[in-house]
């Protein structure tokens, strides 16, 4: 019984090892995040007309997926290694790099607070996000290839 | 043992004469008149132009400047690279402690040759292979730009390299391998202007294969991977490959080049990151058409295969 207890315990551990891989989790959480900026980009550039029903979910979105960016679960200690492109920068300033992050859900919670009637006020709001883009990668992001 | 001492004595004599020659010939050399005939004026706004196209601030200011905070020209930045440690100096209108009291023939030495004002090679960190491909007339116009920057205190500290690179003379001898004031890519008659005014900005002021393309044994760019990227000279990591060759942006439209140089966002919106936020930040300060010229020259130039080697897998 008490082996079998052992067996299961450590299978469960085994798979959630499997399946929580933080690497692919961020790197997945980046995509969406990535995915509804450029949405929105296209709002701004004109190439698609402004509707501010579509552009309070985009940033509704934008906010879950900022919310979902759990920076102890998705940046644990070890996980600089593999294929990642995270600098070793992040766990040398993890306070640097989480104060960033906060910025940066901060000024999406504002922009889905707002909820922008126009377009001009919507560029206002996007760019103050779109600028925690580059002061992030800049520091805490490696191109490896 | 004649012979052994007559082959010794020629030794000693051809030294002597390397040495000699070695001198001459990395002696640091200024402008000649008919350049310095060439300066004009200077022009405040132009010169406005080619400082955010030759980004002397994503250097020159203070590491982590913000916003006007970037116009203070105070140095201070460590550039840590294979050679040593390279720190950019205060380049603000102070006399003392900046550049307030050069000349605009100084500071044309200074781009143009790598020359001080004093005479002494500047290291080549300071990227004047490439501001060596400028226009004299541009040198003044951002003459005339930089005096209106304030005057601010306060030396950086030293260059901390290691030898042979700590012998400043030294770099004569790799400036007569690698500085010219020629174009890197020829084009034939005919080409569209906006692909030749794109070949000024990036080759000269804008200075972007100082990190796009990789280096020789010499520390000098290989010009047959003209931005075929590197292995980062400075930090970690690579910088990409931007030309269309394997491994490269090929699949990039110049309207997506010059979105990118505005806006900070590759076509499938991942973000700059790096050395490169500073110099997007100041490609967006520059008008559409400058862009768009940059992206017109990248799309122009020769392919080439990733100048880096390719990324192990990851171990697991």
């Amino acid at each position: 019984m008490r082996k079998l207890v052992i067996a299961i315990s450590m299978l469960a551990l085994a798979a959630s090892a499997a399946f929580a891989d933080p690497i692919l989790d961020r790197q997945a959480l980046m995509k969406e995040r990535g995915k509804i900026v450029g949405g929105l980009s296209k709002v701004i550039k004109g190439e698609e007309p402004f509707d501010a029903a579509a552009v309070l979910t985009a940033l509704q979105a934008l906010q879950v997926n900022a919310e979902k960016f759990d920076v102890d679960a998705l940046f644990p200690a070890g996980s600089d290694k593999g294929d990642t492109t995270a600098s070793p920068k992040i766990w040398e300033d993890m306070v640097g790099f989480k104060a960033v992050e906060d910025k940066y859900l901060a000024d999406v919670k504002a922009a889905a607070a707002a909820a922008p009637a126009d377009v001009d006020t919507l560029k206002t709001q996007f760019g103050t996000i779109a600028s925690n883009c580059g002061t992030c990668h800049q520091t805490y992001r490696v191109k490896k290839s | 043992m004649p012979s052994l001492r007559k082959f010794v004595g020629a030794l000693v004599v051809l030294g002597g004469v390397g040495a000699v020659a070695g001198w001459v010939l990395s002696a640091p050399v200024k402008l000649g008149p008919e350049t310095l005939a060439k300066l004009g004026p200077g022009d405040v706004a132009k010169g406005k132009r080619i400082f955010y196209a030759g980004g002397c601030t994503s250097c020159h200011a203070r590491p982590g400047s913000q916003g006007d905070a970037r116009l203070e020209l105070v140095g201070g930045l460590e550039l840590k690279t294979p050679f040593g440690i390279f720190v950019p100096p205060n380049i603000s209108q102070d006399a003392k402690d900046g550049i307030g009291a050069w000349s605009v023939e100084d500071l044309a030495n200074a781009m143009l040759k790598g020359v001080s004002p004093s005479g002494e090679h500047f290291y080549p960190a300071f990227p004047y292979a490439s501001y060596a491909r400028m226009n004299p007339a541009d040198i003044a116009d951002l003459y005339a730009f930089l005096k209106t920057l304030p005057a601010v205190a306060g030396k950086a500290p030293d260059n901390s390299l290691s030898f042979p690179f700590s012998i400043r003379r030294g770099i004569g001898l790799w400036k007569l391998l690698y500085l010219s004031d020629r174009p890197v890519v020829a084009f034939p008659e005919g080409t569209p202007a906006p692909v030749m005014a794109g070949r000024y900005l990036a080759e000269g002021p804008g200075h972007c294969g100082e990190c796009h393309t990789p280096r020789d044994f010499a520390g000098g760019t290989k010009k047959t991977e003209w931005l075929a990227g590197a292995v980062a000279a400075e930090g970690s990591g690579v910088v990409p490959n931007i030309t269309s060759g394997d491994g490269g942006f090929g699949n990039w439209s110049e309207a997506d080049i010059a979105n990118y140089l505005e806006t900070g966002f590759t076509p499938d919106f991942d973000s700059v990151g790096g050395a490169m936020v500073d110099v997007q930040r100041n490609m967006a300060e520059l008008a559409p058409e400058d862009r768009a010229a940059i992206a017109a020259y990248l799309k122009a130039i020769p392919s080439h295969p990733n100048g880096y080697p390719a990324r192990k897998p990851a171990a697991k």
